[in-house]
């Protein structure tokens, strides 16, 4: 099943969110300004805007933003044209006030996020979502720590909750080819017409749209992408490279790949404080299954420690640490640091 | 002897974890059981310790003679506000471990005192009975414009009430960062962790600190205030020592973060569920000091 008469899958962009951990949520309201126009002109049709960590995620915890969220989305919904304007939340992290506040500046999608065990505790929130009127997205993340079966439950929550289309969300960027078709087609199976399937990668292990095939294979009709990988971790899925691959494959994403290839040189690089590499500390993301947006906040505790960012990483992976808990980096570093 | 005659209101969980408490109370006598379900083993087991135990609800405590002087509130935000104008209309004291926040906030080692002529009493939350001592250990020496507090606990101890209003923990226990915490603007984040097995809750407290504030009166203030809270859980401790970081940036906050564990007592839920445990023996610390005023009152 496509996603609409029109195209096959649905591509959403989420340079303006993911990539806030890159830019250690720095974003102000012209970079805002210039990356959404951009998108929105290539034909991206929906352009994800938040904090990285969410709404309300401006913190010690996660970094504090430049500009205040609202400004920045009501800046994006200014440009965005025919594209949709997404945030994303985490329950624990933001509430509902925050999705109140968001619907009423004009955002249409809101993308609910759960590590991939705890889906019940968004239930209230998708509801709230969707007497608003808004879309609705379920991001189940760190989906390479759970089997498909136990993964599709979960999804399953967030669809009876109002959930329109559940992400298997690979935040480690750890899942491998089969590994994540599994889970997409898990989800499928167990969702039916209920809800759609999405898939959300990243690049630590080099994967990003071998995934996503995968995944759209496997039945995924939601795809994100981050424009020039920028994002968390070795960076997402770059969605130019994404639209151009199903163009060659023939599955319409309704993106003037070209014109994204201009967008990623000339708008989004510029923004960039540096390329997001596939380097030591990311691959040991992708290989240990450690969250994408620990890779800042280690080199920094590695940094302010005298401790390796490698040993903070695997240590993160042993401890099992989810989404959200960045002030166990500090607990791991100050730790390493009186071994030495 | 305890003379102050008191009941439990729900015995799920936290009530069944209470009642072990309240039972070693010199100061409590712990009459009563009250749940919704006849097959509870809260029930059960409180039958078993010798209590007048009911899945008959509050309307059969209400019919009791006598009447429990204090009441601990085990249920849920929603159960608890139809609940609290009748135990007032009868004369009982209730003390709420439900974010109903029906009454004034109360955390022993910072306010234990100052209410004790309320008819209702609030315990916060779980992760601000274990956060916010610190974030006032910090207030009290040097101003705080913001305070943040992060609290992981293991999924299993997160109970369906707190699942189903997750907004409720980060609201009520932002709030009592500002109210008693003493922090200007309060922000808490809470993360569930599945880990298998569970690990014991961790919390890190953030304050924003004055450039130039004294870290040595600091750390002896936290220091003090953990022994305080040792003194009704003694699993409660200091992962690191308090760290200081000067501000990022003109414009920007120095902050101190500290770094707790919170292990439980064991007394009927598991030592992981630290976030479950201080929050009972704040309650029971609450009841105690509720019963001495009582006696006061009455001698």
């Amino acid at each position: 099943m496509p996603y609409s008469d029109q195209l096959d899958i649905r591509i959403t962009d989420s340079s303006l969110r993911d990539g806030s951990h890159a830019k250690a949520h720095q974003f102000d309201e012209s970079m805002v300004r210039s990356i959404v126009a951009g998108l929105a002109g290539a034909g991206v049709p929906v352009i994800e805007v938040t904090h990285g960590d969410g709404l309300g995620g401006s913190s010690f915890n996660y970094g504090f933003s430049h500009t205040d969220e609202r400004t920045l989305l009501k800046a994006a919904v200014k440009e965005a044209g025919r594209s949709k304007i997404a945030a994303l939340m985490l329950p624990g992290v933001g509430t509902m006030d925050d999705i109140k506040a968001i619907a009423d500046i004009g955002v249409s999608v809101i993308r609910i996020a759960t590590h991939c065990t705890e889906a019940d505790i968004s239930i209230q929130h998708f509801g709230l979502a969707r007497e608003l009127g808004l879309e609705t997205v379920g991001f189940l993340m760190m989906a390479h720590s759970q089997p498909p079966e136990a993964l599709a439950g979960q999804a399953r929550i967030m669809a009876d909750a109002g959930c329109q289309c559940v992400y298997v969300v690979d935040s480690a960027g750890a899942l491998v080819l089969d590994q994540a078709a599994d889970r997409v087609a898990a989800l499928c199976a167990e969702l039916g017409g209920d809800a759609q399937v999405g898939f959300h990668g990243h690049e630590n292990l080099a994967l990003g749209v071998a995934n996503s095939v995968y995944a759209i294979r496997a039945g995924a009709v939601q795809i994100d992408g981050c424009t020039r990988r920028f994002g968390a971790g070795a960076g997402n899925t770059p969605t130019e490279a994404l639209a151009a691959v199903c163009e060659k494959l023939g599955i319409r994403t309704g993106v003037d790949v070209l014109r994204l290839f201009d967008v990623a040189e000339e708008v989004v690089r510029p923004v960039m404080d540096a390329e997001c590499a596939l380097d030591r500390l990311s691959l040991i993301m992708g290989y240990a299954g450690v969250y994408s947006s620990f890779l800042r906040h280690a080199y920094r505790a590695a940094e302010r420690y005298g401790v390796s960012g490698a040993d903070i990483l695997i240590e993160c992976g042993e401890r099992r640490l989810v989404g959200g808990q960045e002030d166990q980096i500090i607990d791991i570093a100050v730790e390493l640091a009186s071994r030495k | 002897m305890p003379t102050t005659t008191a009941a439990i209101v729900g015995s799920g969980n936290i009530g069944t974890d209470l009642m072990f408490k309240l039972l070693r109370s010199d100061l409590i006598d712990l009459r009563y059981m009250i749940g919704i379900d006849p097959e509870s083993e809260g029930l059960a087991l409180a039958r078993q310790k010798g209590l007048e135990a009911s899945h008959e609800g509050v309307d059969w405590l209400l019919a009791r003679d006598p009447l429990p002087e204090i009441v601990f509130e085990a249920t849920s935000a929603y159960v608890h506000v139809r609940n609290a104008p009748r135990y007032r209309e009868a004369g009982i004291r209730a003390v709420d471990l439900t974010p109903a926040a029906r009454g004034p906030y109360v955390i022993p080692p910072v306010n234990l005192t100052q209410h004790l002529d309320e008819m209702n009493v609030n315990m916060v939350t779980c992760g601000g009975q274990a956060t916010i001592p610190m974030v006032h250990a910090v207030s009290r020496v040097v101003p705080v414009p913001y305070a943040e507090i992060v609290a992981t606990v293991a999924s299993r101890s997160a109970g369906p009430g707190t699942r189903a209003n997750i907004d409720e923990f980060t609201r009520t226990t932002a709030a009592g960062v500002e109210v008693l915490g003493g922090a200007e603007r309060g922000k808490a984040i809470i993360i569930l962790n599945p880990a298998e097995p569970p690990l014991i809750m961790r919390d890190t407290i953030f304050c924003a600190i004055p450039d130039d504030a004294d870290q040595a009166a600091i750390e002896a203030s936290v220091d003090d205030m953990v022994a305080e809270v040792q003194g009704y859980v003694p699993g409660y401790r200091l992962r690191q020592r308090p760290q200081f970081d000067p501000a990022p940036a003109p414009g920007g906050y120095a902050r101190v973060a500290i770094f707790i564990e919170v292990e439980g007592a064991g007394d009927y839920l598991p030592p992981y569920s630290g976030n479950l445990d201080i929050m009972t023996a704040a309650a029971a610390k609450v009841g105690e000091e509720l019963a001495r005023h009582i006696t006061r009152v009455n001698a």
